[in-house]
């Protein structure tokens, strides 16, 4: 960063001329060289118009969301958040799932968002019910997920004397939101609202807090509609800069070996298309992340995989020697890159990211590009394509001959187990391959989560959804639930471990009662089994606190079968590889109700490829103790 | 580790101090010195906050406050373009065979005598981080009862105002 020159995020590395005098860092100087998210009203929603109207502050709540166009929340009532509960029941555009745990509400919300694209909403009370949204929240802040939280909070007048369900819970949810309000007058509830949309949507998405006082709910206030929102201090750069977009195809036009390295960006800025389209202009490899799966097609004869830390050879190999990273809305996560100083030694790096703050933060980017990818990745086709008239397509012939060698060599595959029991990979690629690319998969967090992602082939973005950057167990249920709510033509299937299954299972009373057919496979290994593959690897076997006696010749405690009855659901038992496709059809035909399937599988299969954690990804195990054998370079 | 002087022009709204605090802890970035104050503007508080940072960690600090919606704009004062100030005020030991060798000791550094007692006085100064230290090493000997130090005010030199044009642009 040179001293003396103005400094913008969307400018970091295509310094002006140095001007005398302070070095700026300003929001308004990207304004000067970016378009801005300056949409005619940033109010979202179908924009009514409604005249001055008397009603209270809790009406006010209720007649906001039904303005900015929610029409499924998700929520718990109690004390601080009652008023608004009164009005909420007379509402007939909003549809209020009630859930049985606040936790669920958030998760069910973030679900919703995910399939939508919209803001997913879930309300909770003061103190317990807010503190229990915490997680989700903290998972929506990781993953980007737009969500708004609307809490009661006891009257202004008691704040700060530790009221009844009293919690500071804008203090408590400020490292892991977006942005919170505090609302202590009625009339401040129109504009919060319309802002928290506007803010939890736009730019980088995320979770925002509105903390609602009792008083401020129960006052009397003149509700109109638009509100005028007018936030001074945020504004976010869309387009990229035109110069930045050209230095990117200039080193794409001259790499050897490029790779995409395709983030959740992409899949948020609903980019796949235009994805695509450069992809196959280019020719370079995909590898798409985690939280990208599915926004580039698997069967595309340029994925090469997911990378990372259970990523595959091919896709990690890739990024390892790749001599360019185009990068796309992703954020070099440290389960992605192993030890940094080690990753994509040789390459440099394209990085397009709508948050300037995730430029150069882990990986320092030699072209970084601030925008949304869905103005950037058509401008980034476009210069290529001229560039490519001009000068040639790139030659990756070399390329390609080395990683479809790799993809032969290893692809990704399971063995059985020794003990007989079911390969829960097997269970997986089944579920995906009888209900196929229209679905939706949740995964809960652990080896499910990763043979989710492995096996399971996606072909469409919004497809895949799991907690990535957080790794919260328990996420898969109440998800699944949200994105029926917001899918509810698609199967969908909440894919989940038996430890994480027993963390949110109670919102299955939420399905069942508010007909939201969601179908649980429990992978059961009658363990937390990444731990326990931890345990086996590093811990010489030595399983400190990871059987949960639910699997085989175990106590079977809970029984999810019996529990899955107890909650109206459907509950079905699968402990041999033979009936694996008839239990799977057999749950594809229950559409009245959900369904969940206890698949008893080996707690001994584990997760391959690994790179260890503090290795390099150069080290990568396809096995236990196996390693690539990597080719002498000449 | 090199020192760097953030001016922060903020909305003056309930927690805003703490949305910056806690994001300089929660990162782990360090901070040397803060002082807050309204500014000309109505409704802005200006947040003068040194970091100690090297140039990507820098880059850090700046791109996440810039993420705060409260934060309207973000200047780094360079020593050479700015002035930078801190203030101080000192309990010193001082009876009446040291007090006039104490208020000599203030005069030369420019500082106030602005409370005496039997036995102490307390000192007013204000300047450079580097001023004020050598001011306390000159007291020292006497003995220094109590210090109370104010963060770091800054404002870049010439005519240009920080805030009317971030403002006016909002």
């Amino acid at each position: 960063m040179t001293k003396g020159s103005p400094i913008s995020p969307s400018l970091m590395a295509n310094k002006a001329p140095a001007k005398s005098g302070d070095a700026v860092r300003t929001k308004d100087v990207a304004a000067s060289v970016s378009s801005i998210v300056d949409a005619v009203n940033p109010v979202q929603g179908p924009n009514n118009i409604v005249p001055p109207t008397e009603m209270t502050g809790s009406q006010a709540v209720v007649r906001s969301l039904e303005e900015l166009g929610v029409t499924d929340v998700f929520g718990l009532p109690g004390g601080a958040i009652l008023p608004t509960y009164d009005p909420l029941m007379d509402s007939t555009r909003i549809n209020h799932i009630l859930v049985r745990h606040e936790q669920g509400a958030g998760h069910a919300a973030q679900g919703y968002a995910m399939v939508t694209g919209k803001a997913g909403v879930c309300i909770a009370t003061s103190g317990p019910g807010a503190t229990n949204l915490v997680t989700p929240i903290a998972d929506a802040h990781m993953d980007s997920v737009p969500m708004v939280a609307i809490t009661g909070q006891v009257s202004s007048a008691v704040i700060g004397s530790d009221a009844f369900q009293e919690a500071d819970i804008v203090g408590i949810t400020m490292p892991i939101t977006k942005h919170s309000y505090l609302v202590t007058k009625a009339a401040d509830i129109p504009r919060v609202l319309a802002e928290a949309f506007y803010i939890a949507t736009t730019g980088r998405p995320g979770p925002v807090l509105v903390d609602i006082t009792k008083d401020a709910q129960q006052a009397t206030t003149t509700f109109s509609w638009p509100p005028k929102i007018d936030i001074a201090g945020y504004r976010t750069v869309v387009r990229g800069h035109a110069k930045q977009v050209r230095e990117a195809a200039k080193l794409i036009a001259a790499a050897k070996r490029p790779v995409f390295y395709v983030g959740g960006g992409v899949v948020k800025g609903h980019a796949a298309a235009e994805l695509c389209e450069l992809v196959e202009l280019v020719g370079a490899p995909v590898a798409t992340t985690l939280m990208a799966r599915g926004v580039f097609p698997d069967s595309h004869p340029q994925h090469v995989g997911m990378p990372g830390m259970h990523g595959s050879v091919s896709a990690v190999t890739a990024l390892q020697q790749a001599d360019l990273l185009i990068t796309l809305g992703a954020r070099f996560d440290d389960r992605v890159t192993g030890v940094l100083s080690t990753f994509a030694p040789e390459a440099k790096v394209i990085h397009a990211d709508i948050d300037p703050a995730e430029i150069s933060k882990n990986r320092t980017a030699d072209v970084p590009i601030v925008g949304s990818v869905k103005e950037i990745i058509p401008e980034l086709t476009e210069a290529c394509r001229e560039l490519f008239a001009a000068e040639g397509a790139p030659a990756q012939a070399e390329w390609w001959t080395m990683l479809d060698k790799l993809r032969q060599t290893y692809p990704l595959g399971f063995t059985e187990p020794e003990d007989g029991l079911m390969a829960p990979q097997r269970v997986i690629q089944r579920i995906g391959e009888l209900t196929g690319p229209e679905g939706v998969y949740v995964a809960g967090v652990g080896q499910h989560q990763m043979w989710s992602a492995q096996f399971i082939k996606y072909e469409r973005p919004h497809a895949w959804l799991n907690s990535g950057g957080l790794g919260t167990m328990g996420y898969s249920v109440p998800a699944a639930m949200g994105a029926k709510v917001g899918n509810p033509d698609r199967v969908v299937w909440s894919i989940d471990g038996d430890g994480c299954f027993q963390m949110t299972n109670q919102e299955l009373a939420t399905c069942a009662l508010n007909k939201i057919p969601i179908k649980v496979a429990v992978i059961n290994n009658s363990s937390l089994g990444m731990v326990r593959q931890w345990q086996t690897l590093f811990y010489d076997g030595r399983y400190s606190n990871t059987d949960l006696h639910t699997g085989h010749e175990t106590v079977r405690i809970p029984d999810f079968v019996k529990l899955a009855d107890a909650y109206g659901c459907v509950g079905l038992r699968c402990e041999r590889a033979e009936d694996i496709d008839a239990t799977i059809q057999k749950a594809l035909e229950i559409n009245d109700r959900p369904v969940v399937i206890d698949f008893v599988v080996s707690p001994n299969s584990m997760v391959w490829p690994m790179v260890p954690s503090g290795v390099s990804n150069d080290d990568i195990q396809i096995a236990r103790g196996m390693t690539p054998a990597w080719e002498e370079e000449d | 580790m090199s020192r760097h002087t953030l001016s922060v022009l903020v909305e003056d709204v309930p927690g805003v101090l703490t949305r910056v605090a806690s994001l300089f802890a929660r990162r782990a970035f360090n901070i040397n010195s803060l002082a807050v104050g309204p500014t000309e503007a109505p409704g802005y508080s200006r947040i003068t906050v040194v970091v100690d940072a090297e140039g990507d960690l820098l880059e850090q600090v700046t791109k996440q406050l810039n993420k705060l919606i409260n934060v309207i704009k973000i200047v780094e004062l360079v020593p050479e373009s700015s002035v930078q100030r801190d203030h101080i005020l000192v309990k010193v030991r001082a009876d009446a065979a040291t007090r006039l060798q104490v208020t000599q000791a203030a005069d030369l550094f420019r500082a106030s005598v602005v409370d005496v007692s039997t036995d102490s006085l307390v000192i007013e100064a204000t300047g450079t981080a580097e001023k004020l230290t050598a001011l306390l090493s000159v007291l020292e000997p006497f003995g220094i009862r109590e210090i109370v130090q104010s963060g770091t005010l800054a404002v870049g030199r010439g005519s240009r105002s920080m805030s009317d044009r971030a403002l006016r642009s909002a």
